[in-house]
């Protein structure tokens, strides 16, 4: 348990609304081959690949197998994938590197929202006894988690479109919205269209390596300090959903508060989300939140978790960051949370 | 760019779910206007129902009828209502601490606007005229000035439970294949196989997806291929799908397009079904105003030897 690993590449597509000219295959590959011309490697040298990707976007059963197809798999390769955002599949490879069994990880994902209708779409992944018959849209219910929020006194209506003004106010270029979007009218209220993110397909690569590797690969590799997963009851209303008790444990557990990060990249894909995670990271306004706009600004769905770690990786890769938190979240109101802790050799 | 090609494409599926003893309880129970929660071992009562503990894991039976009314916990106005959603008029998504319970349930709330709605609002349920035992038995909330009713200590057993429920699901998407497949999608509409070239190992990939599987490159170099093929292996089919047309047994087999680095797959037809072999030469057989060969058929040409298709396997 005493290797170290390190974020040593992140690529990441344009972000766009659809991207009906490509295939999967056709969308990913090009990610893949610039992260690998970033390290240098080739397939052929990489110990393990694990992507993260969801059959229900692309309404085709196994749809995973045929964006492997980018990876170059054969001769065979070590593989896996998980049916979720690729930062659980960046969580395997680096439990995976900690065994000992390789020492290079691919990890890629990608989403393309606009096949389908990705409100309807994301119904699919509610309990299907209870709440998946009724049919409740995923703004639906960002929107009950926002107004609980703005009840309990934790913000109000014109705080989430600062929230939204702020990350759009980016410079990322691969971002989907950027500069001055109108905050909109309700989508579902308290929620106006500034306060959801755009539907859009995309998808990003990283690449992983264990201690010298890592070192030889990237000058300013972002070591993995701590990452940790965590989830809550899935039944919406045995939860509070003004916190996110499963967000500060898993922050606890990554040790993020032994010492106070200078960025973080927060998977809020809406704005009241983002309230809900500062107070359960206890980010204070030294913090710089998002400065890669976010899911607000980009929301690649099964993607846009990995870019989070991707980002907070590039700032420590540029030198513009010394400790980095990344958060990715998925389910409805934030069931599910990832944290990873990464910081650079001091300088 | 030509035009790259896009179709609707539905996805269906009935889930047909069985149900444990908490869930076939408390939906059993909806059908009979009787709303059941369970009761944790440190005097919580959960509603909607759980078979074990959300905070200690430890199991749950103890079923525990609530009222039903309630009062809003969080809501959300839905000004849009969507397919499948429980009314279609404008209406608010509620969550709904029943009197007697200790968590809330997701739920619809049929309301004249969002001034009528607030946390803390009393409501009730509206039950559906006919019900199943399902979570839509509730046909959804409605306010209520009314004093809690009253519950009637339901103890959870009915006659004939409801022991499973169908789930039924449709999503609607717009499939586009891209530009690889599209191409080749295209050149069917002209009868004609068009491949992609692997710049790196030189393969052709019929049909071509856009990208070299062993080389992990995109493939553009587009190569047209065929008509004539050999078959590299096959099967007999002997039972007949739903809905298709074809009289069993016929011949299922792998074809190797003449040019294409792998095969791809037909049906065979033309020659009896037991005298199909591999190395047999075949040709698309193009029906009127179909996108694709309907099958291959023997061309008369001397088998192919081995050695020319054995890489294709």
């Amino acid at each position: 348990m005493t290797r170290e690993i390190a974020v040593v590449a992140f690529a990441q597509t344009d972000h766009q609304r659809t991207s009906d000219d490509r295939s999967e295959v056709e969308m990913l590959m090009p990610v893949l081959h610039e992260v690998l011309d970033r390290t240098g490697l080739k397939t052929a040298d990489i110990g393990f690949t694990c992507s993260g990707s969801s059959d229900y976007l692309a309404g085709r059963a196994f749809s995973f197998t045929l964006a492997l197809d980018g990876v170059g798999a054969w001769p065979p390769i070590s593989e896996s994938h998980v049916e979720m955002d690729g930062a659980w599949a960046l969580y395997e490879a680096w439990t995976k590197l900690l065994t000992g069994d390789a020492d290079t990880a691919l990890v890629y994902a990608y989403g393309k929202s606009s096949p389908g209708s990705l409100r309807d779409v994301l119904t699919r992944q509610l309990d299907p006894y209870y709440v998946a018959p009724l049919w409740p849209d995923s703004i639906a219910l960002a929107a009950l988690q926002a107004q609980a929020l703005i009840d309990a006194g934790e913000t109000d209506e014109p705080e989430l479109a600062t929230i939204a003004a702020r990350s759009r106010a980016t410079d990322n270029p691969h971002a989907q919205l950027r500069g001055p979007v109108p905050q909109g009218d309700y989508r579902v209220r308290p929620l106006r269209t500034g306060d959801c993110p755009p539907i859009g397909d995309g998808a990003a690569a990283v690449i992983l390596a264990a201690g010298d590797r890592a070192r030889d690969l990237c000058a300013r590799p972002a070591w993995i300090r701590g990452i940790d997963h965590r989830i809550e009851a899935h039944s919406l209303g045995v939860r509070d959903l003004t916190d996110s008790p499963s967000t500060r444990l898993a922050a606890e557990k990554a040790g993020a508060f032994e010492r106070p990060v200078d960025t973080a990249e927060l998977h809020a894909p809406f704005t009241a989300q983002e309230v809900v995670l500062r107070k359960a990271l206890r980010l204070d306004d030294s913090v710089r939140v998002n400065p890669s706009g976010g899911a607000l600004a980009a929301n690649p769905v099964m993607a846009a978790g990995l870019i989070r770690i991707g980002e907070a990786a590039d700032r420590i890769h540029l030198g513009e960051s010394d400790r980095a938190l990344g958060h990715a979240t998925s389910g409805p109101c934030l069931q599910q949370n990832l944290v990873a802790v990464l910081e650079g050799d001091p300088r | 760019m030509p035009e790259v090609l896009k179709a609707p494409l539905v996805v269906e599926f009935p889930f047909t779910r069985s149900l444990g003893p908490v869930q076939s309880a408390f939906l059993t129970g909806l059908r009979e206007r009787v709303v059941l929660g369970v009761r944790t071992t440190d005097d919580r009562t959960l509603v909607p129902p759980v078979e074990y503990d959300p905070v200690t894991a430890e199991e749950l039976r103890d079923l525990v009828e609530v009222a039903p009314t309630g009062t809003v916990t969080t809501w959300a106005w839905n000004h849009e209502p969507r397919r499948g959603q429980p009314l279609d008029t404008p209406f608010a998504w509620v969550l709904v601490r029943l009197d007697g319970a200790d968590t809330a349930l997701l739920h619809a709330l049929d309301a004249p606007g969002p001034d009528a709605v607030h946390t803390g609002l009393r409501v009730r349920v509206r039950w559906a005229q006919e019900r199943t035992g399902a979570i839509t038995d509730i046909a959804c909330f409605e306010p209520y000035d009314g004093d809690p009713a009253q519950p009637g200590g339901h103890s959870g057993r009915f006659e004939d439970m409801v022991t499973g429920i169908v789930a039924p699901a449709r999503l609607d998407y717009t499939y586009s294949p891209g530009r690889a497949q599209s191409a080749y999608i295209n050149a069917l509409a002209d009868r004609r196989n068009v491949g992609e070239r692997c710049p790196s190992c030189r393969k052709v990939y019929v049909p071509p997806r856009g990208a070299c599987p062993t080389c992990g490159v995109a493939t553009s170099e587009q190569v047209e291929v065929g008509p004539h093929g050999t078959v590299t292996t096959f099967c007999i089919v002997n039972i007949k799908a739903k809905n298709l047309d074809i009289e069993v047994p016929y011949v299922y087999g792998h074809i190797a397009l003449d040019g294409a680095g792998l095969a791809l797959h037909g049906r065979i037809a033309g020659i009896p079904y037991d005298q199909v072999r591999m190395g047999l030469r075949v040709e698309p057989v193009w029906t009127e105003g179909a996108r694709f060969p309907d099958h291959y058929r023997p061309t008369g040409e001397p088998d192919a030897d081995y050695d020319t298709y054995r890489e294709l396997l």
